[in-house]
């Protein structure tokens, strides 16, 4: 047990899951929260109003810049957003390229966040784990793009890069390596008695509360609310392949982790499939787009973490958008904590705030506050803390029988 | 879907504007807003995505996005216009609760006032940031000067 | 060389500071620690508080609203400490250096000792400097 506790110190309070570094305050009572409030702007960089003042080309860039885990997912939802102003049609190889790129994204979004959670519980093996098979496919971000995140593949009617022949075995390989991989997390997760213990019935969000916040992605899906973007309003080459919607109804942790989990094997179909229909072909990856004419246009992606929104104005003149809007998952997402948190003790918020995925890099800056003495009385460590040994406890109880248990140790 | 936008909200609808079969644009008048809104939202079952500010020349754009994802993705804006004298809306927050932080932001960075909302608090920018500065704003350089 | 940088040396407590990076950085940071490029070996670990550390990396633009964040952890770091600015943000501002959040570059906040450029720079780069800067110490 105290070897366990001391791996946890280098991973320290500090969490890359960010999009802003965001700071919650807890009102509790006694070990029960009462309220939460969300404080964000600590990584707020004015990027709606840079937009404004870049070129229709380098916005592409800025907004690859929004956030590091969903690198292609603004691009993505951007390039759609001004496809959609000028009526672009993209050609036929680059859809593929996208979808492509956008999957890999997924996958390694998801296994990131796997880890994560682990370190929450005190798993720290499937932290390790899931990071290292996730090396994998910045491998093959790294071989297609030339960079291991923030990979500049999106372009106004295209794409920037070809996918060669000659790489698509290689791909495939690495990609079938990770999928066996992912599959025994799988297993080891969905039948891990210490799990279902710890994330079965926490954190519950009903389709009332997805609607009134507006929730997207795994954690709408995981609710039973099936949407998604690839699937109601589809572009790229998701209408071109064939792959399926992954919900679940009971709108838990332990659902959302499911539904993340399972959804890496349908990005892992989707890529197969595209690599399959290029391979051996030839075409043009993008279409040169000389002007942008004077209009409004939206544009979505699917990002691992839910449904991006980018809306754009043009008027025809200036060489760049003359309003940008852009809304990430997370800004809808987040504030579902107060439908989730409320009433659930000190050490499941944890894992709660951390089951939204929520895209902010300083989790660290969760303070709980004592509502009458306005006191910090726990910091965000303290909180993994408790999370960790209120796992300790149930392992203690069921622990034997459990089959991650008996892989990690 | 036109037609359904059509009978629910009649005479409200003061121009329609399709851009493409998926992407339409409704202008309202600004004392319809709540009605039509909960005519979407409730009646019409849409779901929620944000809303977007804009300074116009001569007055302010709202516009909220509501998407119809069981209906072919359709995504209906609702467009509404504000004086540049008095930047001021109703908030819409006791029917939609997740809309309070996008019209705190809007608030902050464009200064446009949601009457009713009770939280109107600085949450992007600094608590000290400078009183009437609004970033968004046209007149407001990138850097943030004016 | 004094006792005290000779007692740095030996084993590196970093601290890692974000303040408003796009968090590719952060990822990057983390990734050191993960299997493959596995950092612990040489003694380098990754701490909980700034009143433990030796060393702060140092993420993003660091923003108006950060500042005084960024102040106070420098100050609460035990001296000598070495400050590393990660990625093009915290060296000089990269693609937002002309926005209106922007307070830094970070050397403009806290006295800086290591620049690694990039954007992220890539996990090898991050040692590589590191490495770098140790060798130079005297
Ligand atoms: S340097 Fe690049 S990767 Fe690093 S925080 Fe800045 S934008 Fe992100």
């Amino acid at each position: 047990m105290e070897e366990l506790k001391k791996v946890i110190v280098p991973i320290g309070p500090y969490h890359p899951l960010l999009e802003e570094p965001e700071y919650f305050q807890l009102f509790c009572d006694g070990e029960e929260v009462v309220d939460v409030e969300w404080i964000a702007g600590y990584n707020h960089r004015g990027i709606e109003k840079l937009a404004e003042s870049k070129h229709w080309d380098q916005v592409t860039f800025l907004v690859e810049r929004i956030c590091g885990i969903c690198s292609t997912s603004h691009p993505f939802a951007y390039c759609n957003a001004v496809e959609d102003l000028a009526q672009i049609e993209i050609p036929e190889r680059a859809k593929y390229i996208r979808s492509i790129i956008g999957e890999l994204e997924r996958l390694h979004s998801h296994l990131l966040w796997i880890g994560l959670a682990g370190h929450f519980l005190g798993y720290n093996t499937v932290f390790m784990w899931a990071w290292k098979y996730r090396e994998g496919i910045l491998d093959m971000f790294e071989m297609i793009t030339g960079n291991r995140n923030h990979y500049a593949m999106f372009r106004i009617g295209g794409v920037r890069r070809n996918i060669e022949d000659e790489d698509i075995p290689i791909l495939k390989k690495t990609l079938s390596e990770v999928e066996g991989k992912i599959k025994m997390l799988t297993e080891a997760v969905i039948d891990d008695p210490v799990l279902s213990a710890r994330l079965k019935g926490v954190g519950i969000l009903n389709k009332e509360d997805i609607k009134n916040y507006g929730a997207v992605g795994p954690i709408a899906r995981a609710s039973g609310v099936d949407i998604d973007v690839r699937k109601d309003d589809p572009y790229a080459a998701y209408n071109l392949v064939d792959w399926k919607m992954i919900t679940t109804n009971n709108g838990d942790v332990f659902d959302k982790a499911v539904v993340r989990l399972l959804e890496c094997f349908e990005s892992i179909k989707i890529i197969n499939q595209s690599l399959d229909r290029i391979k051996g072909t030839k075409g043009e990856i993008w279409k040169e787009v000389r002007e942008i004419p004077k209009g409004e246009g939206i544009g979505r992606h699917e990002a691992p973490r839910g449904e991006v929104f980018h809306y754009i104005r043009s008027d025809g003149r200036a060489s760049s958008p003359i309003r940008h809007k852009i809304r990430a998952p997370s800004y809808v997402n987040i504030p579902t904590f107060k439908a989730s948190c409320i009433g659930e003790t000190i050490s499941d918020v944890c894992i709660i705030l951390a089951g939204v995925d929520p895209c902010y890099c300083c989790t660290e800056r969760i303070a709980v506050y004592d509502k009458e003495k306005k006191k910090k009385v726990y910091s965000f460590e303290d909180l993994v803390k408790k999370s960790i040994e209120k796992t300790e406890k149930i392992k203690k109880e069921i622990g034997k029988e459990s089959k991650l248990w008996k892989k990690l140790f | 879907m036109i037609e359904k936008l059509r009978e629910k909200l009649g005479e409200k609808i003061k121009e329609i504007n399709i851009s493409n079969k998926k992407r339409i644009y409704i202008t309202i008048d600004s004392k319809d807003l709540k009605d039509v809104i909960k005519t979407i939202f409730y009646e019409m079952g849409a779901r929620y995505q944000i809303v977007t500010g804009i300074e116009n020349f001569n007055n302010f754009e709202l516009l909220y996005h509501f998407s119809f994802d069981k209906e072919d993705g359709i995504i209906v804006s609702v467009k509404t216009f504000i004086e540049k004298e008095r930047p001021e809306i109703e908030s819409l927050i006791d029917i939609i609760p997740g809309i309070s932080y996008i019209e705190r932001e809007i608030w902050e960075l464009l200064g446009i006032n949601f009457i009713g909302h009770t939280n109107l608090k600085h949450f992007l920018l600094r608590e000290d940031w400078q009183e009437g500065l609004y970033p968004l704003r046209k007149g407001v350089k990138k850097d943030g000067r004016t | 060389m004094n006792l005290k940088l000779k007692a740095l040396k030996k084993s590196l407590w970093v601290y890692h500071v974000s303040a408003g990076s796009c968090n590719n950085c952060d990822i990057e940071i983390l990734d050191l620690l993960t299997p493959r490029f596995d950092v612990e070996r040489f003694g380098i670990v990754l701490v909980g508080s700034p009143r433990h550390a030796d060393v702060l990396l140092c993420t993003g633009i660091v923003n108006k609203k950060c500042v005084e964040r960024v102040k106070e952890v420098y100050e609460q770091t035990p001296k000598p400490c070495v400050v590393v600015a990660i990625g093009a943000c915290a060296c000089s501002g990269g693609i937002f250096r002309d926005g209106y959040q922007m307070a830094g570059p970070l050397n403009k906040i806290i006295p800086v000792d290591v620049y690694i450029p990039g954007c992220p720079p890539k996990p090898e780069a991050i040692i590589a400097g590191i490495v770098k800067f140790l060798k130079e110490i005297k």
